[in-house]
């Protein structure tokens, strides 16, 4: 692939892929079951069957 | 039996390929490094010959508690005092060439004690000692407690951190010795290279392997950040490390790259060691410790996903705003700029998400010394991410470049940010690692925030005046089109604002050493400081009555 071609790859379908990746990454976090598990996710960390250190 | 002897042999071997290395070395230097691999091979076969148990040797002198239960947690424990005595290194060797630069007499004369060969020890030190220990040590307490699962392979996490301690030392004194490969952030020579390599793989398959094992179906967000900040300084410092050594007994090393692209490898290594080292890993840490200190979850989980992958997917293009009117395409330029600004969203989305986790308990800013630090670490990340932005405009760029307002940058986000959030978790962990109640003192705690907060206004302020004047003074033409100053006149110009800076580094390093107190009187134990607590809400009893006396209905 020429320097030329890969430029024109990178600010074209290059560019769309990147977007499209990143839509897909952050979107499936926004379907309707993503608030349940949202909360799930950030609450985990105080569940009580966690101790704090080695020793409990 | 035979384990002892293999062992005991094994180390022995490689002292002795190590001597004979330091013998066949081509310059000095290799032979200073392959020296310190001996004598440390040395050291171990010594030890491992009288099968002292050496690590509970040490876990008795350190008083770490001796049961091993769910986690482990003897590594993070030497990682906390590894960043603690780094931390100490690094700001005293940053104090050091804040005043050379007010006092050039402080150059000694040597070529050891130059400023050219402290700076990178003080930026190494700082970065990848004080830092890289920080996030090494809260990486693998995180990924435990999130993955409810123990350390994989914790023999592999032993190597991990003692093979990072010897990274650092033989950066160091390769530094002190004159070796460098010339790039900034990247400055080791090639074996020291290679060995970082080894070490990172074994850091990646002890993060991942945990990871993998994890007993908790969703990996927390944390988790998300350390591994972005694992793989892609693997990534980074491979890429930007490929070189060829003029032999395989001597240090010099000569780039893979040349020219601008050379320098564009650089810097896209350059800015990513920012935007993955310093911010990913330190978001990770935030991510963790914000929401336990302050005992809720996270403002918005969504928002976290949201920060995570618009850092990722933005910051990898931000590197070229460090090559603005230079020889790199003009494109590249531009697009180095857009991404730059582009990212002033994640990161206040970040900042937001950090800061609004205290939401409905702001109070504890008063009340938690721990909590303020961490609050004051996210205002830091979020000016200096303001900061970064306008800096890398080109318009700005051309006043700003190459003056020391790029160091009052550099140093907004260092000490504010990194700095700050890396305290505030080591005084989370202190107490929790060695079976404490509390810390020896909140107070000083309190002075250390206060003392440091301190120390960075005046940097930063210092800098910024240092750095607009400079960058005025070099562009001042006079009327017949000749230059107003001379460089020797900005630099006279500039000593009151170096003075201010070096006293800033001096209360920022005063702050450090009453947290080594601290944390050091905090592992010791007992007697905890007594102390009259932070907040005391007084009781008046003759106050408390109502102030009307009860009417008739």
């Amino acid at each position: 692939m020429s320097y030329d071609a890969l430029r024109h790859f990178a600010d074209s379908w290059g560019l769309v892929f990147m977007g499209a990746t990143y839509l897909v990454l952050v979107g499936c976090h926004f379907l309707p079951r993503g608030r349940r598990h949202s909360r799930h996710a950030s609450t985990m960390i105080f569940q009580s069957d966690e101790t704090e250190a080695d020793h409990g | 039996m035979d384990r002892l002897v293999m062992r005991t042999g094994g180390w022995f071997a490689l002292a002795l390929i190590a001597f004979a290395a330091m013998l066949a070395a081509r310059d000095g230097g290799f032979a200073v490094h392959m020296g310190i691999v001996s004598a440390i091979a040395l050291g171990l076969a010594v030890y491992a010959m009288r099968s002292a148990d050496y690590a509970g040797f040490a876990r008795g002198l350190l008083k770490m508690p001796a049961d091993q239960g769910k986690y482990y947690d003897d590594v993070i424990r030497w990682g906390v005092i590894a960043t603690v005595f780094w931390g100490l290194a690094g700001f005293l060797a940053g104090l050091y060439i804040a005043l050379q630069l007010a006092f050039p007499a402080l150059n000694l004369g040597i070529e050891y004690t130059s400023f050219g060969r402290l700076r990178p020890l003080h930026t190494s030190a700082v970065i990848f000692a004080f830092g890289g220990n920080a996030l090494i040590a809260t990486s693998f307490y995180v990924v435990q407690r999130t993955c409810r699962a123990r350390l994989f392979a914790p023999k592999l996490a032993d190597f991990v951190f003692w093979g990072y301690q010897l990274f650092i030392v033989l950066a160091a004194t390769g530094y002190l010795l004159g070796m460098t490969e010339g790039k900034e952030y990247a400055e080791p020579e090639w074996y020291v290279d290679m060995w970082l390599t080894i070490v990172w793989v074994c850091y990646l398959i002890v993060f991942g392997g945990t990871v993998i094992k994890r007993s908790e179906p969703h990996i927390y967000v944390a988790n998300w950040f350390y591994l972005a900040f694992i793989l892609t300084i693997a990534m980074l410092h491979i890429v930007n490390n490929l070189s060829m050594p003029v032999s395989l007994l001597g240090s010099k090393s000569y780039s893979a790259f040349a020219g601008v692209q050379d320098a564009l490898t650089q810097w896209w290594y350059g800015h990513n060691a920012v935007g993955f080292f310093l911010t990913a890993g330190f978001l990770a840490m935030m991510y963790y410790f914000v929401p336990k200190q302050a005992e809720r979850p996270v403002y918005s989980y969504r928002l976290s996903i949201i920060h995570f992958w618009s850092l990722i997917f933005l910051y990898i293009w931000a590197g070229p705003h460090h090559l603005h009117y230079t020889a790199l395409p003009d494109w590249a330029q531009t697009l180095g700029m857009v991404f730059s600004i582009m990212l002033w969203m994640p990161s206040w989305g970040g900042m937001i998400n950090g800061l609004m986790t205290l939401n409905g308990a702001w109070d504890k800013i008063r009340t938690d010394p721990i909590i303020r630090m961490m609050v004051m670490a996210l205002a830091f990340y979020g000016m200096s991410t303001f900061e970064g932005p306008v800096m890398s405009v080109k318009a700005v760029n051309s006043l700003s470049h190459y003056t020391d307002w790029t160091i009052g940058h550099v140093h907004s986000g260092a000490l504010g940010w990194n700095g700050l959030i890396t305290f505030a978790c080591l005084y989370y962990l202190t107490p929790r690692l060695w079976r404490r109640e509390r810390l020896y003192s909140l107070r000083l705690v309190n002075w250390h925030f206060w003392l440091a907060t301190l120390g960075i206004v005046l940097y930063a302020a210092a800098m910024w005046v240092a750095g607009i004047m400079q960058g005025l003074m070099w562009r001042e033409y006079g009327a017949d089109g000749y230059l107003v100053y001379s460089f020797s006149e900005v630099v006279s110009a500039m000593l009151p604002m170096y003075l201010i800076r070096a006293a800033g580094g001096l209360l920022y390093l005063s702050g450090a050493i009453i947290m080594a107190w601290n944390i050091g009187m905090t592992i010791a134990g007992t007697p905890l400081r007594t102390e009259k607590p932070m907040r005391d809400a007084a009781y008046d009893p003759i106050a408390d009555k109502p102030l009307i006396a009860a009417q008739p209905a």
